[in-house]
């Protein structure tokens, strides 16, 4: 995926009201009416932070009769944890490998073989 | 077994990699300083490790690179910052395909009880450095999971 993009979504998920607001939004859709009550923000201000989380496509934002909703778009999250996924496989089986090697090592060193020749 | 902990903070540009293994702390050091025995782990089994050169001492370079299995070819190298010891290994990390965005690294190896903990920290020039960095050379196809999306969210309530 684009790193740009990335950026946008790490950006967004830098502020806690905005996670905050996230995490409300997975429950299901709400009004900034909604989104505002559990903070001591004004609604403008949580406006400007969906304004914020819509432009890094996490929110979407629809109407219904005279509300207008946001809706939590996970597809960009998902990006995110990919992203860290395939950094963690690398790590995790390169230390798999590395456990392997230890041990390797440990049973050579008990057979007074310093330089742990693999076999 | 233990479980390798990578933390990556939105908008810091540094990742921490924290790792237990079932070793002394000194065996630990060794496979990392040690390059015959740094290409028999570093790097997943599909990618083959050859070391150019790995001086292990304060300004020593090193240089290796990485040959996937169609032959594609990803050079790295870097420059180590004070004797490496198991107290700290600090070095810097190029990847030659994006020259001049250079990573600072310290692996730290802490004992406990026997066992031996690996914390390294790496600390990138700018977020979108450690963004590229961590996305890229590791393309191998890993399944979407809802339940990693469900952690995510989880991680998100928590904070």
């Amino acid at each position: 995926m684009a790193t740009d993009r990335l950026s946008l979504v790490f950006g967004a998920l830098a502020d806690p009201t905005r996670r905050a607001i996230l995490v409300r939004l997975a429950d299901g859709e709400a009004t900034v009416a909604e989104l505002a009550a559990p903070f001591s923000v004004s609604q403008p201000a949580i406006s400007r932070h969906l304004k914020v989380l819509e432009n890094a496509g996490l929110v979407s934002r629809t109407r219904r009769a005279t509300a207008r909703l946001s809706r939590l778009e996970a597809e960009p999250l998902r990006d995110v944890t990919t992203w860290l996924a395939r950094y963690q496989q690398f790590w995790d089986q390169s230390y798999e490998r590395l456990d392997d090697l230890l041990g390797a090592l440990r049973a050579s060193q008990e057979n007074n073989d310093p330089e742990g020749k693999p076999q | 077994m233990s479980k390798t902990v990578i933390t990556a903070e939105p908008g810091i540009p540094m990742v921490i990699i924290t790792r237990e293994f079932d070793a002394p702390r000194d065996l630990v050091f060794r496979a990392h300083t040690d390059p015959d025995l740094l290409v028999r782990w570093l790097g997943p089994r599909d990618l083959t490790l050859t070391v150019d050169r790995y001086e292990v001492r304060d300004g020593g370079t090193w240089r290796y690179v990485n040959t996937d299995a169609d032959g594609n070819t990803f050079g790295f190298h870097g420059v180590f910052h004070g004797d490496p010891s198991p107290d700290a290994i600090v070095q810097t990390f190029e990847f030659e395909g994006a020259p001049g965005h250079v990573c600072l690294q310290t692996a730290t190896l802490a004992d406990r009880d026997g066992r031996t903990l690996l914390r390294t920290v790496s600390s990138f020039q700018s977020v979108e450095d450690r963004d590229a960095m961590v996305s890229s050379g590791m393309e191998r196809g890993v399944r979407d999971s809802d339940e990693r999306l469900a952690g995510l969210l989880a991680q998100l309530q928590a904070r």
